[in-house]
């Protein structure tokens, strides 16, 4: 099953679950439509109508703000941005508004509200191709989650339309597995198979993806993929990296990293987003500031350059993460 | 349409209430009234901290507006939400005690002047945010259709909103979905300092708002029983399933924009003509004049808001402050224990 389907059925499964889930962004319930940008809501409307899978306007800020009231007042909305970067047109909402007002009611509101969105350079350009995990992460009072496997993507997302909190789904482009006209090109092939069955994943748990003994790689989305490319090819070199991935950014699973590091000694953190003010940096932060006694070494970031993306697929890639920076960012960091 | 124009608009009286109604509608003004001069006068003395956008002068928009709602809707408020609060139902003394920061206010403190809210009275904390409100009352306005037909939201607003892109946005999908929503626009002239006049190139507001394909009107946000009858019509529509409204209603800040503002920024003649409408006048001269009740009950009327007034702001504050650490709470939903 891929990412895209995973999505797809943790949000059938849900809103058949719970009569008050319900779907709403742009271009999704178009018979003949995608099912959203990345066809994950493709063909719901059939079993839902189109009351429960409701297209709206491009209007970010509108459908994120109605998704807040939605969720104040009964409903457990699941929105979606077309990509991330037009979260940026609904910032007042995804700022101020979603998470503050649980707070700014002294707990007596709630916002059990779930937004996703598309993250990732994918041969669109700057204004298509942000990794903006951190302006969220940065927020208190959304959860951030970060799924990069379809069993992941099934289990996060049913727990987070479960939480009475705002939740942030960022998903990776070039790995939801979108068939037909939504096919990208140079996508990971991430399938697997997904009980059928109700399961969860907490928000807040970590998953090793692969032991080894000289680095902890901490990854997500595309770049856990290109980590465990390049752990492949180091340890044809006799070089073990161990690879995490944090599942969710909020809260941020720091028993298993520490864990991971008390076996290492060795920290570094792969992002696809812009390396200055990226979610990379808290991280190491948060560890060299509390548990400077796990480090063996600096702590590294691998990140995109502090650019925006362009266009043109050599500059593209250049400016993205791929397995031999990260490589060779492991074999400077053990001296080989 | 200039700011004198609102004269044009009242050249047949509305239709007055029911006796008991009309009256109310008073009574409502006049706790707003005695309220806001009185929280001025603590706020002037130093008693009440931070910053207060104040209502003395619109009061006659929430009056009418709200007496048509239930326990059961909602409204949606700006920065300037004492009026809309208190005319929804939030008792005075939950007010006065988040205005000083106590652990019994509306909000626990966690809110303030800015984000009066309460959840039993169908009121989420108010976004002040110029215009933030208006896409969460689109929602609220969704899960009243789809779960709690017959169910309403009024979404307060000013002037200043009209011209950002959420209310745009908001007032659009209202409109799409029919949904049960008043969009309830006080063109009180000013945003902040800066003039309709000079920021809307048609500055009839309602004339702009028809173009979603939604019934606006435009009336005398100063005499409450016009409001009245415009909101009955509007509310009406929201409850039969006919979709949203735009109801604007020109009025006039009898205070400045915010805490010692002094609106040195206003026309003089314009302050005058306004000013001389007060809407508690107005009403007061109304409901005498029609003989619908004597003036020894109206001052009764303003003896016991004085009263309650006083008890609240007593209240509030002596009511304990919450120590700082609990300043890490309610950031996450906590169930009620």
């Amino acid at each position: 099953m891929t990412i895209a389907k995973a999505l797809r059925v943790a949000i059938a499964e849900e809103m058949r679950r719970d009569p008050t889930v319900i779907c709403i962004g742009e271009d999704i319930g178009i018979p003949g439509g995608w099912g959203g940008a990345f066809t994950v809501t493709w063909g719901l409307e059939r079993e839902f109508g189109l009351e429960r899978i409701r297209n709206t306007p491009i209007s970010e800020a509108g459908l994120i703000g109605a998704a807040i009231g939605a969720a104040l007042t009964g409903l457990r909305p699941i929105a979606d941005f077309q990509y991330a970067d037009f979260m940026f047109c609904a910032a007042d909402q995804l700022i101020n508004q979603a998470p503050k007002i649980c707070f700014m009611s002294g707990g007596r509101m709630k916002v059990p509200l779930v937004v996703r969105a598309p993250v990732g350079a994918s041969g669109r350009g700057a204004q298509h191709a942000q990794c903006p995990e951190a302006w969220i992460m940065h927020t208190p009072g959304w959860k951030v989650a970060v799924p990069s496997t379809p069993y992941d993507a099934k289990g996060l997302l049913k727990s987070a339309v479960r939480d009475d909190n705002p939740v942030f789904i960022f998903e990776h482009k070039l790995l939801y597995g979108s068939a037909g006209a939504r096919r990208e090109d140079n996508a990971v092939q991430v399938d697997e198979p997904v009980p059928d069955e109700d399961f969860l994943v907490p928000l807040g748990s970590g998953a090793i993806r692969r032991a080894g003994q000289h680095i902890t790689i901490l990854a997500t989305h595309l770049m856990l993929y290109r980590s465990l490319q390049a752990a492949e090819e180091l340890a044809r070199e006799g070089i073990e990296l161990e690879v995490l991935d944090p599942r969710t950014l909020v809260p941020f699973d720091y028993g298993l990293l520490c864990q991971s590091l008390g076996r290492t000694g060795r920290l570094m953190v792969v992002e696809e987003d812009t390396r200055r003010g990226g979610w990379g940096g808290e991280i190491v932060a948060e560890i060299a500031e509390k548990h400077p006694d796990l480090l063996k070494a600096p702590p590294v970031r691998v990140a995109t350059y502090d650019v925006p993306i362009a266009a043109s697929p050599r500059m593209e890639s250049f400016a993205v993460p791929d397995a031999s920076r990260i490589a060779s960012a492991a074999r400077r960091m053990l001296g080989a | 349409m200039n700011v004198f124009d609102v004269t044009r608009l009242c050249h047949s009286p509305p239709p007055m209430p029911a006796a008991d109604t009309a009256v109310a509608l008073y009574r409502t003004m006049r706790r707003i009234r005695t309220f806001e001069d009185k929280v001025y006068q603590y706020f002037q003395e130093g008693r009440i901290g931070g910053t207060v956008h104040q209502y003395q002068g619109q009061e006659a928009v929430a009056a009418g507006v709200c007496a048509h709602l239930l326990a059961s809707d909602y409204i949606t408020s700006t920065h300037r939400p004492h009026g809309h609060a208190a005319a929804k139902g939030i008792p005075l003394r939950a007010m006065a005690a988040e205005l000083f920061g106590s652990a019994l206010g509306c909000c626990r403190g966690y809110g303030g002047s800015m984000h009066m809210g309460s959840a039993e009275h169908g009121i989420p904390p108010a976004s002040a945010i110029v215009a933030g409100g208006v896409p969460i009352a689109v929602g609220i306005g969704l899960s009243c259709q789809m779960l709690r037909r017959g169910s309403l939201v009024a979404c307060f607003f000013g002037d200043g909103a009209f011209n950002n892109g959420a209310f745009h946005e908001g007032a659009n999908m209202c409109a799409i979905w029919s949904l049960p929503v008043v969009l309830v626009c006080e063109n009180n002239f000013y945003g902040a300092s800066t003039h309709v006049t000079l920021v809307n190139k048609i500055p009839c507001l309602a004339e702009r708002a028809a173009g979603y394909g939604m019934p606006t009107d435009t009336v005398d946000g100063n005499d409450v029983f016009a409001v009245y009858a415009a909101a009955a019509e509007a509310t009406q529509r929201a409850r039969s399933g006919e979709g949203p409204s735009f109801l604007e209603c020109l009025t006039y800040r009898r205070c400045g924009h915010s805490r010692r503002d002094q609106n040195k920024y206003r026309d003089k003649e314009e302050q005058e003509f306004w000013m001389a409408r007060d809407p508690l006048e107005l009403a007061r001269s109304r409901l005498v004049g029609d003989g619908v009740t004597t003036p020894q009950e109206l001052d009764a009327i303003a003896e016991a808001a004085k009263a309650e007034v006083q008890e609240a702001l007593d209240y509030g504050e002596q009511a304990p402050r919450p120590e700082g650490p609990e300043a890490l709470r309610h950031q996450f939903w906590e169930e009620p224990q």
